[in-house]
C-alpha cells in the first residue's frame, strides 16, 4: 500500500506497529497526542513521495509524464478522498436524514461527521457550515439570501479589483437588483489592494464588504483581519472569498472574524460538487432560506411552512453525499500532512519558480515578488509568446498549466493584457515540476520567438 | 497537437499581405474577447471577384498564421466560394485537427473575410 506509506512518514520518528498499519485519519489522533510541534512534521514530510497518492499524476500526456500545475483551477485527489467515496457507494449508499434503518443512519453518521471535520478546520462550529455546491453557490447563497433581506434599495457593496467572477458577479446583481452601487477598491502597480481606496470607499457606508483572501492571479494574500476590521468599524458585513486560501494556508473564522467565508472541496484534494459556507450563527439565523423544498423544513402546511434549524435550512434536496464525505477525507489528508507545513512548501515552490521565471529575458510577473505575501500561483507573460500557443506547446510536452483570464476580467484590463500564464502549486508538485516547465518554456520560446 | 509546424510557424513570423488598403470595397474587424485574438481584413472586389486582400492583427499564432494563408487563398476566389468556407478548410490549409479551444482562434479570420462580405453585399 505506497498511499499509506507516505504519511507513515511523517509519523515515521515515534511510530509503532500499530501506527504503520493505521489510516491516515486514525493517525491524526496519534498525532494530535504525540507531534504537535509542527517543525517536526515539516522536517518529516516528504512532498515529492505524495505524488504516489494521485493516480493522475501518474498518467502520461503526449507522451510525456504529466506535470500538473493547474491546482487553482481544481487539485488533483488523492486515492484516499476516492475511496472514501467508493466506500459510500459500495457499503453504506443511502440517504441521509431520512431512513431510520442502518446504513441511512451509517450515511448521515459520515456525513455529519464530514462537517464537523471542516468545522473544525476552519475553527468553526457545525451548524455554522453549509454544504454547497462551490464556491460560486455559496456566494451566490449569501448575496442573495442576507443581500436580498439586508440591503436597502441605493445600498452599496464593497469589493475589490482583484475578484474571481463568483465574487464579482452575484454582486453586481443584487446591487443591479437593489439600485445601489457597487463599489471598488483598485488594485496597486505590485498587485496589492490600495488600502487608502479601501478606507475611502469605506466611507461611503456599504452594507456588505466582500473580498478574497487570496488571488487566483496575483496570488496576493490579503491582510484579513485588518480589512474585516476595517468594515465591521464601517458598519458593514464581511464575506471572504476563501477559494484560494482555504486549501493553502491556515484559515481561522475566530480570528478573521468574519461573517461569511466560501471555498470549493474540489481545489482542496476534494471531489467537484461539494462546496462551503460558513457564516455566524446569529447572521444564518435570521436570513431566509435560498433554495426551498425538501429537508430544508420542519413543517409543511397547504398554505404555508416553517424552516429547520441551521444548517439544515440552507441545504434543500438531496445533498451530495459522497462528495461531502471524500471532502472529509480530504480534510483527514490534509490533516495528517499539516496545513503550516503546505504552506512552508509552497512558498518554497513559489520562491524557487519566481527565481528560474526570472531568467527569462522578456517575462513579466504579475503580483507580488515576495513568496511570503502569496500563495501558490504565478501568473506570467512572456514577450513574444502568446499564452494559448505557450499552454498548447506546453502540454505537448505534458506540461498542464491554465492560459488565459482566469475568471478576472477586470484585473486583466487592469494590467493590460488579454491573457497570461499561470503556473500553481500543491502538495505535490515539487522542484523538478519547476524546472520542467522552465525547459517547457525554452522550448516554446525557442519556436515561437520572431 | 502538432499544429506548430513549417507551415504555420512561416506564415506567424513572416504574414503574407499583412498591411493597410487605400479605399478598401469591404472591410471587417473582429477579435475573440477570450483570448484577445485580433483580426480586421480589407479586400478590393470586383465583379464577384476578390481582387485584392490586405489585413492587420494580432494574437497567437494559430490566429495570424490563419489569417495570413486566408489572405493567399482569397486573392482570385469567387465571393460566392469564400461564403462556402468551412471549418474543414481551415484545418486542412493549416496541416493539423486542432483541440475545441484552439479552433476558435483558427476560425476567427475566416469568419471575418465572411462579414466582410456580407457588409459589402448589403451596400
Ligand atoms: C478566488 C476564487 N474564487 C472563487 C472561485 C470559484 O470556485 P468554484 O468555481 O469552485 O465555485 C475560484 C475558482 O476558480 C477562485 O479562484
Amino acid at each position: 500500500m505506497i498511499r499509506t506509506l507516505q504519511i507513515r512518514r511523517i509519523y515515521s520518528k515515534d511510530t509503532t506497529n500499530t501506527a504503520n498499519k493505521a489510516k491516515p485519519h486514525q493517525l491524526e489522533n496519534l498525532l494530535n497526542n504525540s507531534a504537535k510541534n509542527h517543525n517536526w512534521r515539516l522536517y518529516m514530510v516528504d512532498f515529492s513521495k505524495l505524488k504516489n497518492d494521485f493516480p493522475t499524476l501518474k498518467r502520461k500526456v503526449n507522451g510525456k509524464q504529466l506535470v500538473y500545475l493547474d491546482s487553482a483551477a481544481t487539485s488533483q485527489r488523492p486515492l484516499q478522498v476516492i475511496e472514501a467515496m467508493d466506500d459510500y457507494y459500495k457499503n453504506f449508499n443511502a440517504s441521509v436524514h431520512r431512513g431510520i434503518y442502518s446504513i441511512s443512519e451509517e450515511a448521515t453518521d459520515k456525513y455529519e461527521k464530514a462537517r464537523e471535520k471542516i468545522a473544525k478546520f476552519i475553527n468553526a462550529s457545525p451548524e455554522e457550515i453549509i454544504f454547497t455546491k462551490n464556491a460560486t453557490e455559496s456566494l451566490n447563497l449569501v448575496s442573495y439570501s442576507y443581500g436580498d433581506y439586508s440591503l436597502q434599495a441605493n445600498d452599496s457593496v464593497l469589493i475589490t479589483q482583484m475578484e474571481h467572477h463568483s465574487n464579482l458577479i452575484p454582486w453586481q446583481q443584487l446591487t443591479k437588483r437593489k439600485k445601489g452601487s457597487l463599489l471598488y477598491a483598485m488594485v496597486t502597480n505590485d498587485g496589492f489592494v490600495n488600502m487608502q481606496e479601501f478606507d475611502l470607499q469605506l466611507k461611503k457606508k456599504p452594507k456588505i464588504v466582500s473580498f478574497t483572501h487570496a488571488s487566483n492571479v496575483l496570488g496576493t494574500i490579503n491582510p484579513i483581519k485588518e480589512m474585516v476590521k476595517k468594515a465591521h468599524d464601517a458598519g458593514a458585513i464581511s464575506v471572504i472569498d476563501a477559494a484560494q486560501s482555504a486549501p493553502h494556508m491556515k484559515v481561522d473564522v475566530k480570528a478573521m472574524d468574519c461573517d461569511f467565508l466560501a471555498f470549493s472541496g474540489h481545489k482542496m484534494l476534494g471531489p467537484t460538487g461539494i462546496g462551503i459556507l460558513y457564516g455566524k450563527k446569529h447572521l444564518l439565523e435570521k436570513m431566509p432560506p435560498f433554495l426551498t423544498g425538501g429537508s430544508m423544513i420542519r413543517e409543511v402546511t397547504l398554505q404555508d411552512a416553517k424552516w429547520a434549524d441551521l444548517p439544515a435550512k440552507f441545504e434543500a434536496g438531496t445533498p451530495a453525499i459522497a462528495e461531502s464525505i471524500g471532502l472529509g477525507a480530504a480534510v483527514d489528508y490534509i490533516n495528517a500532512i499539516g496545513i503550516d507545513s503546505i504552506r512552508r512548501h509552497e512558498i518554497d515552490l513559489t520562491k524557487y519558480a519566481l527565481e528560474r521565471l526570472s531568467e527569462f529575458k522578456g517575462i513579466s510577473i504579475y503580483g507580488p515578488k515576495d513568496a511570503e505575501k502569496k500563495g501558490g500561483v504565478v501568473a506570467f507573460y512572456l514577450e513574444g509568446v502568446h499564452p494559448h500557443d505557450a499552454a498548447s506547446l506546453l502540454d505537448e510536452q505534458g506540461v498542464a498549466v491554465r492560459a488565459g483570464h482566469h475568471c478576472a476580467h477586470p484585473l486583466m484590463q487592469r494590467f493590460g493584457v488579454p491573457a497570461t500564464l499561470r503556473a500553481s502549486f500543491y502538495v505535490y508538485n515539487d522542484k523538478s515540476d519547476i524546472d520542467k516547465l522552465y525547459e517547457a518554456l525554452k522550448f516554446t520560446e525557442s519556436i515561437l520567438k520572431k | 497537437m502538432d499544429i506548430y509546424r513549417e507551415n504555420v510557424l512561416d506564415h506567424y513570423k513572416n504574414p503574407r499581405n499583412f498591411g493597410n488598403m487605400d479605399k478598401p470595397d469591404a472591410k471587417f474587424k473582429d477579435s475573440n474577447p477570450l483570448c484577445g485574438d485580433e483580426v480586421e481584413f480589407y479586400l478590393k472586389i470586383d465583379s464577384g471577384l476578390i481582387k485584392d486582400v490586405k489585413y492587420h492583427g494580432q494574437g497567437c499564432a494559430i490566429s495570424q498564421a490563419s489569417a495570413s494563408i486566408l489572405s493567399e487563398k482569397l486573392i482570385g476566389m469567387k465571393i460566392s466560394d469564400v461564403m462556402k468556407l468551412e471549418k474543414e478548410d481551415v484545418t486542412a490549409w493549416l496541416g493539423s485537427e486542432l483541440t475545441p479551444s484552439r479552433l476558435k482562434c483558427a476560425l476567427l479570420p475566416v469568419m471575418v473575410a465572411k462579414a466582410a462580405i456580407n457588409e459589402f453585399e448589403k451596400k
